[in-house]
Order: structure tokens, then C-alpha cells, then sequence
């Protein structure tokens, strides 16, 4: 077996990492470089994978994921990108506000939830706002390939354009900004349409901008196939709710700004998890009784999965009654 | 009828299902024999929701036995091309042309034959649709198209179990692994232990 995540563990492997740099990139995104303390090369990944990067804030343990951006061929550093959430549960605001160069940070191994499908013929990536940091490292894998790609990318205006300068000026021709405030907008019927066969289509925004992309797509006679996305949820916060579990025999109590995953964690139970954002199934727990109503927000459970309670995602997911017993 | 209901086997065995219209810029149909028929239904099935179906389509079609049974239905349909050829063969530069002028937005539907499906469903894969996102349906005989696994020659419409290799001559068990880059079901042979020892030749599915 490889060093890859094991379904029983909760979480992928960790590695401690030093903070190297911290860049300001706009008023509300900061770029995050880490290196390994010993020097040693990280291990590699692929474009659009992320990481979970755990923070110690106040004796409360933040897990927050993040897509890494830096150069799939660059071992020695791993970045991220974080947009300031000012109105968030606060992983955003605690890297933004406290991580300072030098500091030690535990990270996981990449997980790619959102890979780059290598048979297609040509690459088009859609992206809106912040959704633009797995794009720098499928950019950079590409350029090495030499495969063909373009990037159609959507911000508020220029001020807001994380990495749009250097995108423009490194791959001009292929890199296209749209700025809301001048009312410019990606022209997705126009853009689907003439694509060589074997193009495939990804996109990476607001929950909004990826229905849009997948519904046109298929309008377009797009297969499914061909149109890839990705949006990691935050838990929402949402009224405090008791949970037996039954196999570490207890009963917790979720509270109102932690998600059910967070509060078993808090609890000392080990509980599965990787994406932490409601799109991997890492976390899926049958449900063995419930009196009341679920509040799934996963992209991972069938509809009717989801209608028939026997299923939850703690990672995002909340309940809302009289009792709930779960299989954990 | 022309259609049959493959009993459930292993997971490298094709499963098809039934062509339904779907929206798309350009529409690629290609049938062989009894297939028509699959062409014919979808085309009713287009004909209350979508009239624009058949204008946007390029049918291939390949009669084999079923001679001209089907051509002048087809050709009612005023598809916006319409092709009828001898053979897959034949037909093939037809195709890759058809895929190489193509763009995102091509609904594709392959109907009839397993031969004629898995060929096309290779040319299509290596132009840069993968299998899953093609529709086809199977209509038509259960004749497979065979490759010996020991000299490699291709067996066409195999239709007994065993058979004896076009090529080489070895009496070969039809297997239900299947490759789809050769779109070809294996065949092994049945008296490697034993020469001679051959069991009388089955119809398939019989």
C-alpha cells in the first residue's frame, strides 16, 4: 500500500510544517507558503488537490481545507491562497490575523478530489474569485505537459483580481478576466460552444456559478463527464443538538458553531474524515435511530439517500428534533 | 424482436442501454442492420419534444443481411446527412473524418450489433469521447466479434461456443472479457490440455 490516506484512520496522514512566507496578495487574500522544518521535499501531488491545514486556536482545533496552488513540481514548498471570511466560523480570520513566518503549523497529506482528467484533448478552466487557486497548479502542471488550456476567470473588479496581473502577463492570450464591476461576464454559451472533441470543462466558484456551468453544459449536449467542479462547503452554524453515539457509547452535544464531525472530534472520538467540506464521503455514518429532521448539506449523498434518513455527513450536515443515535 | 436482454455476467462485459434524444449541437447516429430499428424509435421518440433532432443529424448505416428492409424508413427520417455503406470498414474513414471536423456539443448514438458498437465506441474514445458519455443500444444479432488471445486475429460475428479461429485454426471458448480498445470479446482455446477434446459447438445465448 502507498502512503495514501487509510479508510479506517480519521483524516489523512499529517506533516508538520513550517511557515515560510506569508504574502499579502490583496486586501482580503494572503498567500501561505510552508516548507517541511527539516528541509525535506514534500510529498508530491496533482493539480486540484487541497490539503486540511489544523490550527490551534484558544484550545479549539480549526481543520479548515484548502486547495494547494503552488507548482505540482515544486517539492519543496506547498501554498495556499485564503480569502478573509470576515463573516466565517473564523479558520480564515485566525490564519489571516495570528500565522506569522516561522511559525509550525500540521497539515495533511493532498487529497484530489478535483484532478485534471489527463485524456482530455484540451483544458478549460471557469473560475470566480478565490476559485481560481487549484487553476494555478493545473496551469502549472499543464505548461510542463504542454497541453492546451485557457482560463476564463470572473472577479469583482481589479483591486480583487487575486493573481489575475501575473496570470495575464505570463500566459497572455490564454488567460481571460471578466470584472463584475465593469459588467463584463464569462460568456459560457460562446465559450462552450467550438470546443474541440475531447475538450473538458472545470469550474471552481460560488455555489451559484458551478449550477450554471453544469446546466449549460448540458443544454450544450456537454457530457457529464466532461464538466468537473468543485466548492468545499463551510458548516453552517445552526441550533445546538444532542447525538448519541452508539459505539463509542456516549451522548454528545453539538453545539451552535461547530459542526456534528467538530464536536465528535472535541469529544475524543475518532471520527473518518478528508475533505471536511461535504464533497469526499470520507465521513458518511449510518443513522441506527432518529425522531426529527435532517439538514443534509453535502454534494455526496443520493437525493433519495438523503430523504431516507438512514445517512448523514457530519462534516456539513445538521439535525434538528427530539433524538438522534448514529453508528459511531 | 430485435432486441435481447444479455443475462448479467462479469464487469468487463459491455452492458447497453436504450437510445434516448438528448440536446446537443450536432447528432452523430450509427446503426448496423437491426439497429435501424433502435434509429426509427428514437426518432418517434425526438418527434413530439425535439423536430430539430433529425435536421442536426449524420446517421451511418451499415444494412449487412437485413439489405434494404430498413433504408427507405431511415432515409424518411431527413436526417441532415445520410450515409449507407457495406461495412464498418467501409464506413470507418467516413467516420474519422465525421469526428475529426467535430466540436464539444456532438450527441452520439451507436445501435445494433456488439461488433459495430465497440468498434465505434473505440474510434470515438480516441478522438476524445469517453465510453460512458456515448448511448448505444443493442439490436439485432448476438454475434460477437472474437480475438484469439493466442494468435491474435480477429474473428468476426462468432455466433457458437466454441469456434474455430479464422486465423489460426485453434478451437477457442468464447469468453465474456472484453477489450475496448480492440473491441473484441477473448477467445481461449478449449483443448489445450487435451487436443481433440472439443465439446459440440452451442448457439450463443441458446
Amino acid at each position: 500500500m502507498s502512503a495514501a490516506p487509510q479508510k479506517a484512520k480519521a483524516g489523512a496522514e499529517k506533516i508538520d510544517v513550517v511557515v515560510s512566507a506569508v504574502v499579502p496578495i490583496n486586501e482580503l487574500v494572503t498567500r501561505f507558503e510552508f516548507q517541511r522544518p527539516d528541509g525535506a521535499p514534500f510529498p508530491p501531488f496533482s493539480a486540484g488537490a487541497h490539503t486540511v491545514v489544523e490550527m490551534k486556536d484558544k484550545g479549539r482545533t480549526r481543520l479548515n481545507p484548502y486547495s494547494l496552488m503552488s507548482d505540482p513540481a515544486d517539492a519543496g514548498t506547498y501554498a495556499i491562497s485564503v480569502r478573509r471570511d470576515d463573516q466565517g466560523r473564523g479558520g480564515s480570520l485566525y490564519l489571516h490575523r495570528h500565522v506569522k513566518p516561522g511559525d509550525r503549523l500540521t497539515i495533511t497529506y493532498p487529497v484530489n478530489l478535483f484532478p485534471v482528467d489527463l485524456r482530455g484533448r484540451k483544458h478549460v478552466f471557469l473560475a470566480g474569485g478565490i476559485g481560481i487557486t487549484p487553476f494555478l497548479a493545473m496551469i502549472a502542471q499543464l505548461e510542463t505537459l504542454g497541453a492546451r488550456w485557457e482560463l476564463h476567470y470572473s472577479v469583482r473588479n481589479e483591486a480583487l483580481g487575486t493573481y489575475a496581473d501575473q496570470l495575464t502577463a505570463r500566459h497572455p492570450g490564454k488567460v481571460h478576466v471578466y470584472y463584475d464591476d465593469r459588467k463584463q461576464a464569462i460568456p459560457l454559451g460562446d465559450l462552450l460552444d467550438g470546443q474541440p472533441l475531447g475538450t473538458h470543462v472545470y469550474v471552481c466558484g460560488p455555489k451559484g456559478m458551478i449550477d450554471w456551468v453544469h446546466r449549460t453544459a448540458a443544454d450544450h449536449g456537454w457530457p457529464d463527464a466532461h464538466v468537473h467542479s468543485e466548492e468545499f462547503l463551510a458548516p453552517q452554524p445552526g441550533k445546538p443538538f444532542e447525538v448519541r453515539l452508539c459505539k463509542s457509547d456516549m451522548t454528545i452535544l453539538v453545539g451552535e458553531n461547530e459542526s456534528l464531525l467538530e464536536a465528535m472530534e472535541r469529544c475524543g472520538v475518532e471520527a473518518p474524515f478528508l475533505c471536511r467540506g461535504g464533497a469526499c464521503g470520507q465521513c458518511e455514518t449510518d443513522v441506527v435511530e432518529h425522531d426529527g429532521t435532517f439538514i443534509h448539506r453535502d454534494h455526496w449523498l443520493e437525493e433519495d439517500q438523503q430523504a431516507s434518513g438512514t445517512k448523514i455527513m457530519p462534516c456539513v450536515s445538521r439535525f434538528v428534533g427530539k433524538a438522534l443515535v448514529l453508528d459511531r | 424482436m430485435s432486441k435481447f436482454q444479455f443475462p448479467q455476467s462479469i464487469a468487463s462485459r459491455p452492458v447497453y442501454g436504450t437510445l434516448a434524444p438528448r440536446p446537443g449541437k450536432a447528432h452523430l447516429m450509427m446503426a448496423d442492420a437491426e439497429g435501424a430499428e433502435a434509429l426509427l424509435d428514437l426518432a418517434a421518440q425526438a418527434g413530439a419534444r425535439d423536430s430539430g433532432l433529425m435536421a442536426k443529424a449524420h446517421i451511418l448505416y451499415l444494412p449487412r443481411q437485413t439489405g434494404e428492409a430498413f433504408v427507405d424508413r431511415l432515409r424518411a427520417l431527413n436526417p441532415a446527412q445520410f450515409y449507407v455503406g457495406p461495412s464498418f470498414d467501409a464506413a470507418l474513414p467516413r467516420l474519422r473524418r465525421v469526428l475529426s471536423d467535430a466540436h464539444m456539443g456532438l450527441q452520439v448514438y451507436l445501435a445494433g450489433t456488439e461488433g459495430l458498437i465497440g468498434r465505434a465506441a473505440a474510434e470515438l474514445a480516441a478522438a476524445g469521447i469517453p465510453v460512458g458519455s456515448v448511448q448505444t443500444e443493442h439490436r439485432g444479432s448476438v454475434a460477437r466479434r472474437m480475438q484469439c488471445v493466442h494468435c491474435k486475429g480477429i474473428t468476426e460475428d462468432v455466433i457458437t461456443d466454441p469456434f474455430v479461429c479464422a486465423h489460426c485454426g485453434l478451437n477457442l471458448f468464447v469468453r465474456d472479457h472484453y477489450s475496448r480498445r480492440l473491441a473484441a470479446f477473448q477467445g481461449v482455446c478449449i483443448d489445450a490440455e487435451d487436443p481433440g477434446n472439443v465439446p459440440e459447438p452451442v448457439e450463443l445465448y441458446r
